[in-house]
């Protein structure tokens, strides 16, 4: 059997020694969680001749409502899949979200694809039954790991703002506070595994520290933290200063964000996508897309750029059929415009969010949909605002969150709604059937969007982004929601308060927004919840977000190719997408993959619809459902 | 005693009712926890017979609800494979895959089977824990 405890799991050639008094891992506190008593028992025993100290639990609400009255009482949680009443997956989530715990998801079940379900609702790891305990001797080290990425991530995040801080951190010893002498410890304890003496024992105390739970209340407050600054330029500490919470550190405010971005890149990634892209696009051109022309969305895009030019826009989209209004140039465009455009106009929407603010605005805007911060950044172009309105109202069509955004976007610049609407409907009728559900009338989205807005909101901006499927490429968003539904991302990126049950709840909605997400779904899920997502979602995230970018840039260059960039979307143009650019959005994750299939539909419109086809409203998100009410505090 | 036990054991190997797993088991067993395989094999067929009483209920009910009797199933063999019960294994998975194609009478058929696996298993097991005493 093995010795794990002997004194230190990791470096177990060190001899016991007086001077290694870490017994770190030995102490683990593991959570395991399993309906089958028999299961449970093995494991606990197992996990007990690690010296891990067990506590096992045959429910999930048992095993919640444990976590939250222990706030730090546990540092990993070891879950199986298949339990009477409650999913692993959901458990995962919430976990995740309001604990910030590494889990550890087993079944007998070793299909891809519930595996694949384990990584993007951001398990650490999976064990396939029957477990070994040689598997459970190295469950440390993902609470290693994830300690080491949350400092990771609090040095990054801190960016300029934040050298004094992170000067001090880096010091290690010389900060007096534990973030301080965390970081520090940690950085040592990776370097030198095998022994510090004194610093095992601060490295293990460290991983001890007191966990920060993330109630309903306090991530409301984050996200509202979050939507003032906007997504792409909320940083941890001014995060932090907003939220104004005593005892609450930029370290713990610095993780949770990494994972709302990636819970948010996981819903909005239709939107974002196309966000990114349509970000992407516009910068690289002003708001004249002429060159877009080919395509009918872009053709509408050109006009939007152009100003107004519904009628030709109509018929673009009529020609197109993709009914995808354009309406980018009216400011006016209502929300429901903006939906349709999101699908298509991609383009447009860069064009106009650049003019409009700053690109990294208008990524914001894009992706995060929440309406806030778009407005005021699109508005000021008038039309960009339309673009964005579009592109809200489309995923507003899809998502819940989208609607908020596009509410918000809609603001706008009241420019002329009626032509949009006039696009819109034309659009509705001729395509989707999804689509008009949504955005029967303009103003019919943003009255979902203002249901669901409310629910995104709790997610703050980033998901609007939802609703930015239209950015990129209608394909893109389309196939996002669809490869969202398949891959099951919804474990979200482990943001698992009960409200997150959203992911869970609509199927549908991951098609739609989870582009984010479900492109990278690989990638970008597993943030949530450990190390290896919390780097590889960063890493990922920055990179899908790039990729995304790259998307929305390539989408749009494609666009104004019309033609080719639609096949490409529909084919293959999310790949093509992909390929470059970094494109501002930084949420925007690659939804590449899913654009590509989706692409595959012959009728871009109706992919999109589909991906929108959430008439949603109520419940891509299902924040209503799950919304931080239930989150128990 | 202790070749009786030695040879029951193999047998038990032998002859595929047990698989390493139950081995892995074994070596969970320590002065410790002298009887742990004992207390875990006892809770295994405890919780199993409360799943082949549902399992049959289900069956008895004619409408055969697939997807339920699968979930039953699928309990089911994740602890048989916990202690490494690997006939009663092979069983189950026969049983979800006729549940997969909607195959009733073979469903019938093969937990006709798993019962008499499960109870042989039984019956063995106390023999071995009994000699071991």
């Amino acid at each position: 059997m093995l010795n794990p405890g002997q004194g230190r799991g990791p470096d177990s050639g060190v001899a016991g020694g007086s001077s290694n008094s870490d017994p770190f891992p030995a102490g683990l506190r593991v959570l395991v969680v399993d309906d089958d008593p028999t299961c449970l028992m093995i494991l606990e025993r197992m996990l007990r001749t690690c010296l891990y100290r067990v506590t096992k639990c045959n429910r999930a609400e048992i095993a919640l409502s444990l976590l939250r009255k222990n706030k730090n009482g546990f540092d990993i949680v070891i879950s199986d899949v298949h339990m009477p009443d409650m999913d692993g997956f959901k458990l995962l989530e919430h976990v995740g979200l309001e604990m910030d715990l590494p889990v550890i998801m087993m079944s007998a079940d070793d299909s891809k694809a519930v595996v694949l379900k384990g990584v993007t609702h951001g398990a650490v790891d999976y064990l396939i039954k029957p477990v070994r305990i040689e598997a459970l001797k190295n469950i440390w080290q993902h609470v290693v790991r994830k300690k080491r990425n949350e400092w990771n991530v609090s040095e990054h995040s801190g960016s300029v703002e934040e050298t004094g801080q992170r000067e001090d951190g880096d010091n290690n010893s010389s900060s007096a506070n534990n973030e301080g002498s965390w970081r520090g410890s940690r950085k040592r304890k990776e370097e030198e595994v095998d022994e510090q003496g004194g610093d095992d024992k601060e490295d293990t105390s460290s991983l001890k520290k007191p966990r920060v739970v993330w109630s309903v209340e306090l991530h409301q407050q984050f996200v509202a933290a979050v939507n003032q600054l906007g997504v792409d330029k909320a940083v941890p500490k001014k995060i932090l200063e907003m939220m104004n919470v005593p005892g609450l550190t930029r370290e713990n405010v610095a993780s949770h964000l990494q994972k709302y971005r990636i819970y948010l890149r996981r819903l909005g990634g239709v939107s974002q996508h196309q966000g990114n892209m349509n970000h992407s696009f516009m910068t690289g051109q002003d708001p004249s897309f002429g060159p877009l022309s080919t395509l009918n969305g872009f053709d509408l895009q050109a006009l939007a750029a152009a100003g107004q030019l519904p009628a030709q826009s109509l018929a673009h989209l009529q020609a197109a059929g993709l009914a995808r209004p354009p309406s980018l140039t009216k400011p006016g465009m209502s929300v429901d415009q903006r939906s349709i455009f999101s699908f298509e106009n991609p383009k447009i929407r860069h064009g106009q969010m650049m003019n409009s603010g700053g690109g990294g605005n208008k990524q914001m805007n894009l992706l995060h949909g929440v309406p806030m911060e778009m407005e005021p950044r699109q508005f000021t172009g008038g039309g960009q605002m339309r673009v964005q309105q579009q592109q809200q109202q489309l995923s507003g069509g899809r998502a819940v969150g989208q609607n908020v955004q596009s509410s918000g976007m809609m603001m706008p610049v009241g420019g002329g709604p009626s032509m949009l609407q006039q696009q819109q409907q034309v659009m509705l009728s001729s395509s989707v059937p999804r689509r008009s559900e949504t955005s029967s009338s303009s103003r019919v989205l943003p009255a979902a969007a203002t249901t669901q807005s409310v629910v995104f909101n709790n997610f703050s901006s980033e998901l609007p982004r939802n609703s930015f499927p239209l950015a990129s490429a209608p394909g893109i968003s389309v196939s996002y929601q669809e490869e969202v539904n398949s891959s099951d991302a919804k474990g979200g990126a482990g943001f698992g308060n009960p409200s997150y049950d959203i992911f869970n709840d609509y199927p549908q909605q991951h098609n739609n927004n989870n582009d984010w997400d479900l492109q990278n779904i690989g990638m970008v899920f597993n943030s949530h919840q450990d190390t290896t997502t919390a780097s590889a979602a960063f890493s990922s995230s920055s990179s899908t977000q790039r990729q995304r970018a790259e998307h929305v840039q390539n989408h749009h260059q494609q666009q104004q190719l019309p033609s080719q960039s639609l096949n490409h979307m529909n084919g293959g143009g999310s790949v093509r997408v992909k390929s470059e650019r970094v494109a501002e959005t930084v949420t925007c994750p690659p939804a590449t993959t899913l654009f590509q299939e989706q692409y595959n539909q012959e009728d871009l419109m109706s992919a999109l619809l589909k991906q929108e086809g959430l008439p949603l409203v109520d419940n891509e998100f299902d924040f209503d459902g799950y919304s931080f009410d239930n989150i128990p505090v | 005693m202790q070749r009786q036990v030695a040879l029951i054991k193999q047998s038990l190997f032998d002859q595929g009712y047990l698989d390493e797993q139950f081995i892995e088991l074994e070596e969970l067993q320590d002065d410790a926890n002298p009887n742990f395989v004992e207390e875990v094999a006892t809770l295994y067929f405890k919780d199993s017979a409360r799943l082949i009483s549902n399992i049959e209920q289900a069956l008895e009910r004619g409408s055969f609800d697939f997807n339920r009797l699968d979930n039953y199933m699928h309990q089911f063999k994740g602890s048989s494979t916990s202690i490494g019960a690997s006939k009663v294994k092979t069983e189950c998975t026969m049983f979800r895959e006729y549940c997969r194609v909607g195959n009733a009478e073979g469903c019938l058929r093969t937990f006709k089977q798993l019962k008499k696996e499960h109870a042989t298993l039984r019956k063995k097991l106390e023999q071995y824990f009994q000699a071991s005493k």
